[in-house]
Order: C-alpha cells, then sequence, then structure tokens
C-alpha cells in the first residue's frame, strides 16, 4: 500500500515536470492558450452578470452557438473508437500509437461539451439540483439526465485507461491485461451511446419535426466518424512532425479509408433526408426550407454557407476517394480540415437553428451569434486545447520513454 | 465609530490649515475619507444596516439549499414562502403575500377560447402581464393573438402575432394561444430536474428556484407556451402584484423558466384567470371541467370544439370553438 502511494506521487511530480517544463515554444503555445482562455472567461462574465440576453438567443431560437458546438463535439469525442476498436478487437496493430492520441481527443472533447452546457443554462449554480439524492433527476424521462451519465462515464473511461498505461509504462511496468481490457470494451459502446443518446435530445422532440427523424442518431455517428477522425488524422500528423512520436504512413492510410467510408455514408443520409423533405414539401418541411433555400424571396446568408459547406464536404469526399483510389496523399490534410469544418456547420448551427424556425406557432426569426458567444466559445476551445496539450505531452513524453521514474533501490 | 473618524477629519484639517501636515495624517485623512465615501454610497445603495445584511444572507443561503417544491412536505412549503416573504420587505421593502395553497380536490382547469367573438383587442395580454407580475423591460407576453384572413383554413403559419393597427378588422379572425396546459405535457417530460410538473388539478407549473435554465422544456413545447428570463425582470414597485403564489406570479429571477399558470393565485382562490375577467367580448372561458355545472363543460359538452396539434397527442386542456 505505501509502496503503491509512493508510486502514484513519483507519477504525479513525474506528469507536473513533464508539464511545466519545456522548450521556449511549449511556453508560447500555453501561453497563448491562457489567453484565450481568459478572454472566455471575461465574455462569460459579462453574460453571468447580465443574463442570457446579451446572447443572441430568444424565446424562438432558444439554443445557439453553445449547444451547437456541444452537439458537434459529442461526435468528436466519439471518433475515438474508430482507432480503439480496429486496435483492440480487429488486432490492428497499425493502430498501437494512435490510441492514446485518440483517447485524449476523446478526453478534450467532452470537457469542451460538458462546459458547452455549463455555459449555456441560466442557473450554473443549481447544477447539483441534476444530482441523485440531493437533487431531482427527471429519470429516465428526460434525455439530458441520460446525457449527463454517458457523458460523465464516458471521460472517465477515456481518461482512466490513458492514465493507468502511462502509470504503469512511467514506472517501467507492463499494463495488466484483464484490469483495463474491460473497460477498453466498455468505451467501444459507449462511444456510441453517448452520440446516440446526444441525437436522442433532439430526436425525441415530435414537436419539431426538423429533428423528429430516425435518422438523426446514425447520421450523427456518420458524421461524427468523419469529421472525428479528420481532426485526429491532422492532429497525428502534426504530433508526429513535431516530436519523435511514431505513426505510421500505413495507420494515416487506414484512418483516411474509415473516414471516407463515414463520410460517404453520411452523404447518402444527406440525400435521404434532403429527398424526404422536399420530395412531397409539406408544413414539416419548412425548417429544411429555412435553411437551404429560406423562407422568404430571396436566399440568405445562411442558405449560402448551408450549400456552400455542404458542397465543400461532397467535394472533399469525392476527392479523398479518388485520392486513396489513386494512392496520392498530398491533398490529405486539407480536405480533413474541410470536412471538419463542413461538419461542424452542418451538425452544429445548420442542425440547432433551423429546428426552431419557424417557430411552432410559425413565426420567423433570425438568429445571429453576439460577440460575447463567440468569446465564450474561443475560451472553451481554449480549455480543449489546453486539455488535449496536456494530455499529450505526457503520453509522448512517457511512451517514448525519454522521462522515466527511477525506481528506488 | 464613525463620530471618531469625523474628529480625526477635522484634526487632520485644522492641521493642514496649519500647515502642519505629516504624512500619516494625510493617509488617515484619505482613509478616513475614503470610509466615509464608501458608506454613503453603501447607504445610499443598499438602506440596510448590519443586522439586516447578515439576515438576508442567511435566508437566501436557507434558499439556495431548500429542495424542490414538487417533492416538499407542507411545512417547508410554509417555509419558504414566509422566508421570501421576508426577504421581499428586506431587500425591496414590500409587503408581499405569497400563498402555498396545494390544487382543490376535484378540480380539473379547463379552457376554451371562442374564435367568432376575439376582436383581437389584446386586452387579455395587458390583463396577464399586470396580474402575473411579467418584466415590463423585456416585455414578456404568455399570451399571443393571431390575426388571420377570413376564408383562409385556420393554419398558425398563415397567422400574424404582430399587427399593429384598429381592430377588429373586417373579414378577419383572431385567435389567442397560451401554455395550453396538455395533460401529457412534452416540457414535463423532458426537464432534466423535474422543476416543472402537472399539479394534481391540471395547471403545469414551474418552481422558479429549482430550474436550471437549461431551455429544454422551450424546446420540447409544441404550442410557444413557455418563456425564459433572458435579463433580470423589471417591475416597478407601484405596478407590483402582491397577491402571489409560489408557483405563480411571484417575481422571478434572470435564467429561469416561466409560464401562464391559468393565474394560480386567483384560480385557487376560486376566481377567473385575469386573461378571462379582462376580456371585452367575452371570448374567453374558464372553469372546472369536472364541475357538470361549469360553463366549461357546457362549450365542450354543446360547442364544436378543436385542439391543436392534436396529432402530437399532447391532451391539451384547451378547446377552440365557434359559435
Amino acid at each position: 500500500m505505501r509502496d503503491t502511494i509512493g508510486r502514484i506521487i513519483d507519477f504525479n511530480l513525474l506528469a507536473l515536470r513533464i508539464l511545466f517544463v519545456g522548450s521556449v515554444q511549449y511556453y508560447m503555445w500555453m501561453s497563448f492558450l491562457t489567453l484565450l482562455i481568459m478572454g472566455g472567461l471575461l465574455a462569460y462574465a459579462q453574460q453571468y452578470d447580465t443574463g442570457m440576453a446579451v446572447t443572441g438567443m430568444n424565446d424562438i431560437v432558444s439554443w445557439g452557438l453553445y449547444i451547437a458546438n456541444f452537439t458537434y463535439f459529442v461526435g468528436v469525442a466519439a471518433s475515438a473508437l474508430m482507432i480503439v476498436m480496429p486496435f483492440y478487437i480487429f488486432k490492428e496493430q497499425e493502430f498501437r500509437s494512435s490510441v492514446l492520441v485518440g483517447e485524449a481527443v476523446a478526453v478534450a472533447a467532452i470537457t469542451m461539451c460538458i462546459l458547452f452546457v455549463t455555459v449555456d443554462i441560466g442557473g450554473p449554480l443549481r447544477v447539483w439540483h441534476l444530482m441523485p439524492f440531493v437533487g431531482t433527476p427527471n429519470f429516465p424521462d428526460s434525455i439530458l439526465t441520460w446525457d449527463i451519465l454517458v457523458l460523465n462515464g464516458y471521460l472517465m473511461l477515456n481518461l482512466g485507461i490513458p492514465i493507468y498505461l502511462l502509470y504503469k509504462k512511467a514506472h517501467g511496468r507492463d499494463p495488466v491485461k484483464k484490469h483495463y481490457y474491460p473497460f477498453v470494451i466498455t468505451s467501444i459502446f459507449w462511444a456510441v451511446s453517448i452520440h446516440m443518446v446526444t441525437a436522442f435530445l433532439f430526436q425525441g422532440i415530435q414537436g419539431k419535426p426538423f429533428w423528429a427523424s430516425a435518422l438523426m442518431a446514425p447520421k450523427f455517428l456518420a458524421s461524427a466518424f468523419s469529421s472525428g477522425l479528420a481532426f485526429i488524422l491532422i492532429l497525428l500528423t502534426i504530433v508526429r512532425t513535431l516530436t519523435r512520436y511514431e505513426i505510421s504512413n500505413s495507420a494515416l492510410h487506414k484512418m483516411a479509408q474509415i473516414m471516407t467510408v463515414a463520410s460517404l455514408v453520411n452523404m447518402i443520409m444527406f440525400f435521404s433526408e434532403y429527398f424526404k423533405e422536399f420530395y412531397m414539401f409539406a408544413h414539416h418541411s419548412e425548417s429544411a426550407q429555412y435553411l437551404y433555400w429560406g423562407l422568404g424571396d430571396h436566399m440568405t446568408t445562411l442558405n449560402y454557407l448551408a450549400w456552400g459547406l455542404k458542397i465543400l464536404s461532397i467535394v472533399a469526399t469525392i476527392a479523398l476517394t479518388v485520392g486513396l483510389f489513386k494512392g496520392k496523399f498530398k491533398l490529405l490534410i486539407p480536405l480533413c480540415g474541410a470536412m471538419f469544418i463542413s461538419a461542424w456547420f452542418d451538425k452544429g448551427i445548420a442542425f440547432v437553428v433551423p429546428g426552431f424556425v419557424p417557430s411552432p406557432l410559425g413565426e420567423e426569426i433570425s438568429y445571429v451569434p453576439t460577440l460575447i458567444e463567440w468569446g465564450v466559445l474561443v475560451g472553451v476551445c481554449g480549455i480543449g486545447l489546453i486539455t488535449l496539450t496536456i494530455l499529450l505531452r505526457l503520453i509522448i513524453n512517457i511512451e517514448l520513454g525519454g522521462v522515466k521514474i527511477k525506481e528506488a533501490k | 465609530m464613525q463620530n471618531e473618524f469625523l474628529e480625526n477629519i477635522e484634526k487632520d484639517l485644522n492641521e493642514l490649515k496649519d500647515k502642519n501636515l505629516t504624512r500619516r495624517s494625510a493617509i488617515k485623512k484619505m482613509a478616513a475619507g475614503t470610509l466615509m465615501a464608501a458608506t454613503a454610497v453603501s447607504a445610499a445603495k443598499n438602506p440596510l444596516g448590519d443586522n439586516d445584511k447578515a439576515r438576508v444572507r442567511n435566508l437566501e443561503l436557507q434558499e439556495y439549499i431548500k429542495t424542490n417544491y414538487k417533492v416538499m412536505t407542507r411545512d417547508e412549503k410554509l417555509a419558504t414562502v414566509k422566508r421570501l416573504e421576508e426577504l421581499a420587505k428586506l431587500k425591496h421593502n414590500v409587503d408581499v403575500s405569497i400563498s402555498s395553497k396545494d390544487a382543490i380536490p376535484g378540480v380539473l382547469y379547463g379552457y376554451a377560447f371562442n374564435i367568432g367573438r376575439c376582436g383581437g383587442y389584446q386586452d387579455c395580454i395587458t390583463a396577464c402581464q399586470k396580474e402575473n407580475n411579467l418584466s415590463q423591460d423585456s416585455n414578456i407576453q404568455y399570451i399571443k393573438i393571431f390575426e388571420s384572413k377570413l376564408g383562409e383554413s385556420l393554419h398558425l403559419t398563415s397567422g400574424n402575432a404582430q399587427y399593429q393597427h384598429e381592430i377588429p378588422v373586417d373579414d378577419h379572425f383572431y385567435m389567442g394561444t397560451q401554455c395550453f396546459h396538455c395533460e401529457n405535457p412534452p416540457c414535463v417530460k423532458v426537464c432534466p430536474t423535474q422543476a416543472t410538473w402537472k399539479e394534481p388539478d391540471g395547471i403545469v407549473v414551474v418552481d422558479y428556484d429549482w430550474c436550471i435554465g437549461c431551455r429544454y422544456c422551450e424546446a420540447g413545447c409544441p404550442y410557444f407556451g413557455r418563456r425564459f428570463n433572458w435579463s433580470e425582470p423589471v417591475i416597478p414597485k407601484e405596478d407590483l402584484n402582491t397577491t402571489q403564489h409560489y408557483l405563480g406570479n411571484r417575481p422571478r429571477s434572470k435564467g429561469v423558466m416561466e409560464k401562464c399558470t391559468f393565474c394560480i393565485q386567483r384560480s385557487r382562490e376560486g376566481k377567473n384567470t385575469a386573461c378571462v375577467e379582462a376580456c371585452p367580448t367575452g371570448a374567453r372561458v374558464f372553469g372546472n371541467i369536472l364541475d357538470p355545472n361549469s360553463e366549461i363543460r357546457y362549450v365542450l359538452e354543446n360547442k364544436t370544439v378543436f385542439r391543436l396539434k392534436e396529432d402530437l397527442n399532447t391532451d391539451p386542456k384547451f378547446w377552440y370553438f365557434k359559435d
């Protein structure tokens, strides 16, 4: 027992050393992220003081940028599944070094999701009302209570497994398979559940025909795997360029394949949705009309954005398919960027806002995020990036074996 | 303590006059001046003595840690309304009476709206705002009145709730909406904290102190029945309705949901809702649908009634008819 406590302390000291000692570039990066976070705090302080009226939301469009980003980043968190499952279930050895990176991305993304919900609610000091025993959670009726459970569970899984593995590696000991394998298998199923539950939040609302479609949950998963893997691919490329951490070309190639297939499925789902909305135009198609063509005489900025990014994602998917066919990867990273950004819009603002327009009583209103909302968004992204940096720094340093805890004689 | 400081200031000022100003006395003077200014400012802002401030903090802490009204015992309900009444007195110097009256047994409230009689006057909206202490700053309205052209099929997307002209207009008809107090309310189902629920007399209520402001209920309601306080509500003291109910028209704070409560502070005392009383044409009917002699029962049994969005299975207790 005393040995274990000693080892835990050693590990924590090692972690602190890794995190607080580094190159000038590292300090500059962390300082930059801290500035972003401080900007976000400043913006949030305004919102907390005055109320949500400082945002662009109103009684008709009552969810906006925050919930849009929450929805999107749950997907990014779930996409780690597409690295974990091939490695642990399909025994794809090329993914060995990427698994920990995927789990780090999941932790950072879930942290951002929890923060997005926290900044979106009107009474953040009252979150304890959600907890069992001290509060009165509306479980199992309210899907939001399910979401809180699954998100926190996924966070603990994706934080616990890498820390266990790094802890063992830092002490030069082998991880015990039967100690962590069950959790890994659980996290594979759990990843699917976090995103389906998030989709169910919207899918269950019969009063909002834009959302109440059986395709929502599968579509969420397809777009999560395409956009989340896109982000991870970019990240892995940066990691292997900046550090000695090795990720093989073969691993990136296979991830690109998975990402492209997921994106093709997502495309098919889009065509399916579009057909359903517009073949026999009915009143419940009006939200889709608002998104793609506008409810008035001319198209709006939202429409141009929606079509522009949709076409971009289709072109990117085709380009990726062709590139994989021809074995050419020069444009891989820009195409991944295109996938990430187009999915961010499609699953974020373009999903949440049209659900509210027109209102249940047929009224139209516009929603434009305010500077404060953008400020808070930047701050939360800063926190996500700093979480990611911290985890990656620990992973890379410990895995490369450059810094190790010396066993006490 | 303040007199001592004033004496010290006088002494320092005299020293200054005698050009005997030392650094120490200058600092003392500045400190005293700052203290006086701070006291003056805080006295102007918050005319509470130290005892009152401690009492307010104590009450607010008790209010923060209390449980959901939905699961409170009778004693806990009485205790919380007492605390709120005392807080209103201490913080805003108003005497309010906040009822915690439960549902009357054998009562299920229902509402009927005569679209043949509504002239679009919006007296109901104004009366509701007054009765329920709705924020004048953000101009919250529980009721919306839609103007549609006769001959057009009744559908909400063709109605206009933003009309600003003399009414009624020929060949137009008017229709009002508000929370319909569904028997199968989607808002209640999605609320993560059970801060909104259906009372035994059918009124769908909100515990404003339990609501975390996630606005899931607002997304779930298919009738635009619910409102959110995007900013701190503003009600001038002279306009405050001091006859309040915990689940009804007591003042809310920013960041919580609110909605029509069938004027719970009135209806549970056997009165009509404010909108029903205010309507100049008698287009609104309210009452106990379990009472075979009530006007609402008469309407439901003898008129051709319909409800909005029947296909959603919300079972609203708000019917429309035309005679």
